[in-house]
C-alpha cells in the first residue's frame, strides 16, 4: 500500500502534530490512562525523549570518530519508545530489537552498556533477570520468538490472571515493520494466539527496513498482520508520546490480567540512517524526511507543555540535562580500554567446552607469535 | 600547558579500509570545538562528514583533499587545552596525545602511528565487521609496508584552498537549459540583459563560438615528465570487467553505415507532439527501440553464456553506458521490451540523471541483458565496443551527420550514422550479429519498421 493509502489508516492519536489534547470517542477506552498521570508524568516524558534524541546525536558522533563500531541511530522514534516503555509494569519482562534505547532508558538502563557494546566490548553487558529488559537481537525476529516462549512460561507459571491484580506478568515484543515479512514474526503470533500467551506485540513502523520501504513487507496495514493468527491489533500514532502510553498500558494490563495477545503499530519514521553504515539519501528523498520531521515527537509535546504554562527553564534544564549526559558518555567511552581476549570466549556456553578452550588456545598462540617478532 | 593531539581516520562502515579526503572544511590555524564537522570523506559506501574529538586550534591537515587514506592513519593535528583532555583520554589508542614539549617530534610520530596501521603479513583485509586495521601501537609492523606508510604521512602536500563559489550568474531557468544543452558555461557568458542577466543571443552567441573555436586552447604540457593516476575505485573496476570481458569472450565486431534522415525527422515529431512534451526525445530512445525490435527477431544476441548452457532472455534488461564524473558505468532499464515509447523515453531519462548524480546503485547495474554505448555524443563516427560481462551483444551508436548519400543513383546530403556491434562468437555467429545489426539498421533507415 502506498504511503498515502497508509496514512488514511485511522489510528489512536491523543496529541496532534501541533499539540493539541484530545480524545476521539472511539477511542474514550484509552482516556483514563492519561487522566492519571501527573504533571510529573509528563515532564518526565519530555525529558527522556530529549536525552535519548541527545544520546542518539553523541553516538552518531562518537562512531564518526572512531570510537564505536557501529551506531543505530532511533531519531524520530522517541515518541514510541518512551511512551509504550513507561506503558510496561514492574514485573513485565521486554525484549527489544537493537534500536530500543529510548525503552532502555525507561527502565534505567545504564546506555553506556548500549554503547560498550557497539563498541565491541561486551554483549550487551545487562543482566535481564535484574532488569527484565533482555538484550538487543541483532538477528532480527529472533527477539520476537523468544518474547512468546517467555511469555508462554509466564502463562504455564500461573502468573496470569490470577485475582492478585499485582502479581500478574505480561511480556512486550519490539520490532520493525521488516520483521513482520519473517517468518519469525508470523510463527509467534500463532504461539501466542493458541496458547493465549500473555504478550503485547509492539511493532515500530518507522517505514523503512534498511533500504526496503514498508510496502515492499505488506499490502494491508501492519496492525492488521495478526488477525488471521488471532491476534487482534489497532494502530497508534507513534510520534505521539500520549498515544503509545495509554494503548501499551491499557493491553500490557489487558495481557496480565489474562487478555491473551495483541498487536500495537506505531506509525513512525526513522529520521536518521538504518546504522551508521548505510547512506539514507540513496534509498528515500529529501521531501519525505521533511513530511515526518513537520510531526516530530519532541515538538509536538513541547507545544502542548508550553501551552499548559511549562516554561523555558524546564526546557533548558532538559537541554543542560542532554549536554551533561552527552559529556558523561564522551568521557566515559574514550576512557574505555580493550577488553581482555578471553571475553569473547567466557560466555558462548554456560559451561566449560572443549572447542571453545582449543579455539581459545590457538588465538593465545597465534597472538603471542605477533608480538614475538611476527617479521 | 596544552598538548598536541590527533585524529586517526576511523572506519565509519563496518570493514572499510580506506576513505578519500574530499573536502576540509578547516585549516591550520583556526579554533574547533568538539563534534564541529571538520570534513568529508568518501568512502566505498557513502559521503560522511567527520566530527571533531577534540576542541583546540588545528596544528596540521596530514592528509590533502583527494587523497586516498588508510584507516587509522593521522588525518589531523591540533593543540588542546588541559581541559579538553577529559574528554580525548590519554589512554585510547586511536588518538595518541603528547605533550607540547614533544610537539617539535610530531613529524616522527605521525609516522610512527601511520607504521602501526601497516597490516600484518597473513591478516587479510575483512569483508564484513570492521576492525581490519589500527590494532595496537605495541604490534611489530613489516618494514616495507611501514616505510611506504611513513613516506605517505611525511609527504604532505599543501591542502587545497576551499573551492570558489560560481560567480553570480542571473539567467531565467529556460535559458539555463538552453545553456546546459548546447553545453555553453554560463559563468563565461557576457550578459547583455536590462538588469545584468543573460538573455537567449547571449546564449546562443556563446554556443556558435563555441562551436567554431572548439578546443582552441589548448593547455601547455606540464613540466613533469610523467603523471602518475592512482589505479583505484570505479577506474579499476572499469578495467578488471574490460580484461575480463575482452580475454573471456571471443569478440567479433561488425558495422553498417545507415541513412538515419528518417530516425531524425521522427524525433523531431515526436519532440513536437504533446504526448512527448517534457520528455527528453533523442535518437538514442529509437536506437533503444530497434535494438527490442531486433532481438525479438534475433533472440540469441540477448543472453548469456554459462560453459554448461546458453541461457537466452526472453526479456530486455537494456543497458546504457554512462560517461558519470566518477568514470564510465553501465545501469540498465528493467523490462524495457515491455515499456511504450513514452516510458522508454522516460527511464532512459531517469537513468541519464541518477547516473549523473551519482546516485546509480548496484541494482541498476545488475542483470543487463544487451547494452548500448552511444559515443556519437562525443562526435566520433563509431568504435569497437567491448561486451559488458555477461552480456553477449552490444551495440555502438556513432554520431548523425550531413554526409553525402546515394539515393536512386543521386547524391543528396542526408543524416548519415554507423552501428557498430560487437558480439561473444561463443555464442553468436556472423549470420546472426548481421541479422540482428541489418535490423537495426533498418529501423533506423525507416522508424515505422517499429509498427510491426
Amino acid at each position: 500500500m502506498s504511503a498515502q493509502e497508509s496514512a488514511r489508516v485511522p489510528m489512536v492519536q491523543l496529541l496532534s502534530p501541533d499539540g493539541q489534547y484530545g480524545v476521539p470517542k472511539e477511542y474514550a477506552e484509552y482516556a483514563k490512562y492519561i487522566e492519571e498521570l501527573t504533571e510529573a508524568d509528563f515532564l518526565k516524558f519530555y525529558r527522556d525523549m530529549a536525552v535519548m534524541r541527545r544520546f542518539d546525536v553523541e553516538a552518531t558522533a562518537l562512531q564518526r570518530q572512531g570510537q564505536l563500531g557501529l551506531w543505530v541511530p532511533a531519531i524520530g522514534q522517541e515518541g514510541a519508545q518512551i511512551g509504550s516503555g513507561y506503558g510496561v509494569g514492574h514485573l513485565d519482562h521486554i525484549f527489544p530489537s537493537y534500536r530500543e534505547h529510548g525503552v532502555a532508558i525507561t527502565h534505567g538502563i545504564d546506555l553506556m552498556a548500549v554503547l560498550k557494546m557497539l563498541r565491541g566490548v561486551n554483549h550487551g553487558g545487562w543482566n535481564p533477570d535484574e532488569t527484565r529488559f533482555h538484550l538487543y537481537a541483532i538477528v532480527l525476529g529472533t527477539q520476537v520468538l523468544h518474547a512468546t516462549g517467555y511469555a508462554m512460561g509466564v502463562k504455564f507459571d500461573g502468573k496470569v490472571g490470577t485475582p492478585n491484580l499485582a502479581d500478574n506478568q505480561a511480556v512486550i515484543s519490539y520490532f520493525g515493520d521488516g520483521a513482520t515479512a519473517e517468518g519469525d514474526v508470523s510463527e509467534s503470533f500463532l504461539f501466542a494466539a493458541t496458547n493465549h500467551a500473555p504478550i503485547v506485540f509492539f511493532c515500530q513502523n518507522n517505514q523503512w527496513a534498511i533500504s526496503s520501504p514498508v510496502n515492499s513487507q505488506t499490502t494491508v496495514p501492519l496492525y492488521l498482520r495478526g488477525s488471521g493468527f488471532g491476534v487482534p491489533g489497532i494502530r497508534i500514532d507513534g510520534n505521539d508520546v500520549l498515544a503509545s502510553y495509554a494503548v501499551t498500558k491499557k493491553h500490557m494490563d489487558d495481557a496480565r490480567n489474562g487478555g491473551g495477545p495483541f498487536m500495537i503499530e506505531a506509525l513512525t519514521y526513522r529520521v536518521g540512517a538504518h546504522t551508521t553504515s548505510d547512506d539514507p539519501t540513496k534509498y528515500r528523498t529529501s521531501e519525505e524526511v521533511e513530511y515526518w520531521k513537520a510531526r516530530d515527537p519532541l515538538d509536538r509535546l513541547e507545544k502542548f507543555l508550553r501551552r499548559q504554562g511549562i516554561g523555558d527553564s524546564f526546557f533548558e534544564e532538559c537541554d543542560a540535562a542532554g549536554e551533561a549526559m552527552a559529556t558523561d558518555i564522551r568521557a566515559q567511552t574514550f576512557a574505555l580500554g580493550e577488553p581482555p581476549i578471553e571475553n569473547m570466549f567466557q560466555h558462548v556456553y554456560s559451561e566449560p567446552h572443549p572447542y571453545i578452550e582449543e579455539q581459545q588456545q590457538w588465538l593465545n598462540n597465534y597472538e603471542a607469535s605477533l608480538e614475538g617478532g611476527a617479521e | 600547558m596544552t598538548q598536541l593531539a590527533f585524529f586517526n581516520l576511523p572506519d565509519v562502515g563496518e570493514g572499510l579500509t580506506e576513505a578519500e579526503i574530499v573536502t576540509w572544511m578547516v585549516k591550520p590555524g583556526d579554533t574547533v570545538k568538539v563534534n564541529q564537522i571538520i570534513c568529508e570523506i568518501e568512502t566505498a559506501k557513502s559521503l560522511v562528514e567527520l566530527p571533531c574529538p577534540f576542541a583546540g586550534v588545528v596544528t596540521e591537515l596530514l592528509a590533502k583533499e583527494g587523497e586516498t587514506v588508510e584507516v587509522g592513519r593521522p588525518i589531523i593535528s591540533a593543540t588542546v587545552s588541559d581541559g579538553a583532555v577529559g574528554s580525548v583520554s590519554v589512554s585510547t589508542t586511536s588518538i595518541p596525545i603528547i605533550d607540547e614539549a614533544t610537539a617539535a617530534a610530531a613529524h616522527t610520530l605521525v609516522s610512527d602511528a601511520a607504521a602501526t596501521v601497516a597490516k600484518d603479513e597473513g591478516k587479510s583485509p575483512n569483508l564484513v565487521g570492521y576492525g581490519a586495521a589500527g590494532h595496537g601501537a605495541s604490534r611489530r609492523r613489516r618494514p616495507a609496508t611501514g616505510a611506504a606508510a611513513i613516506a605517505a604521512a611525511t609527504t604532505h602536500a599543501p591542502v587545497a584552498a576551499p573551492v570558489a563559489g560560481e560567480h553570480n550568474v542571473i539567467a531565467k531557468p529556460p535559458i539555463r537549459k538552453l545553456a546546459k544543452d548546447l553545453g555553453v558555461d554560463l559563468t563565461k557568458v557576457t550578459a547583455s540583459g536590462a538588469s545584468g542577466e543573460i538573455t537567449r543571443e547571449d546564449v546562443m552567441g556563446g554556443a556558435q563560438q563555441a562551436s567554431v573555436f572548439r578546443n582552441l586552447t589548448t593547455p601547455a604540457a606540464p613540466s613533469a615528465r610523467e603523471e602518475r593516476i592512482p589505479v583505484k575505485g570505479v577506474r579499476k573496476a572499469i578495467a578488471t570487467a574490460m580484461v575480463s570481458s575482452a580475454f573471456t569472450a571471443p569478440h567479433v565486431s561488425i558495422f553498417v553505415d545507415v541513412d538515419a534522415t528518417r530516425t531524425m525527422e521522427y524525433v523531431k515529431r515526436l519532440k513536437a507532439s504533446t504526448d512527448f512534451a517534457g520528455v527528453k526525445v533523442t535518437p538514442l530512445l529509437i536506437m533503444a527501440k530497434a535494438m527490442i525490435w531486433a532481438v525479438r527477431r534475433n533472440p540469441t544476441v540477448n543472453s548469456t553464456w554459462t560453459d554448461e548452457e546458453i541461457i537466452v532472455h526472453n526479456f530486455v534488461n537494456f543497458g546504457i553506458a554512462a560517461a558519470t564524473p566518477r568514470g564510465l558505468i553501465v545501469p540498465n532499464i528493467k523490462d524495457a521490451d515491455q515499456m511504450s515509447m513514452l516510458e522508454l523515453a522516460k527511464a532512459i531519462e531517469q537513468l541519464a540523471a541518477t547516473a549523473r548524480e551519482g546516485k546509480t546503485t548496484q541494482a541498476d547495474m545488475k542483470d543487463g541483458t544487451i547494452t548500448i554505448t552511444n559515443i556519437g555524443v562525443f562526435g566520433v563516427d563509431t568504435g569497437t565496443p567491448i561486451l559488458n560481462p555477461g552480456e553477449v551483444g552490444i551495440v555502438a551508436l556513432g554520431s548523425i551527420r550531413p554526409k553525402p548519400w546515394v539515393v536512386d543513383n543521386e547524391i543528396l546530403i542526408r543524416q548519415v550514422t554507423t552501428i557498430g556491434a560487437t558480439f561473444d562468437h561463443r555464442v553468436v555467429d556472423g549470420d546472426v550479429a548481421s541479422r540482428f545489426v541489418q535490423d537495426v539498421a533498418s529501423v533506423i533507415e525507416e522508424p515505422a519498421l517499429l509498427l510491426d
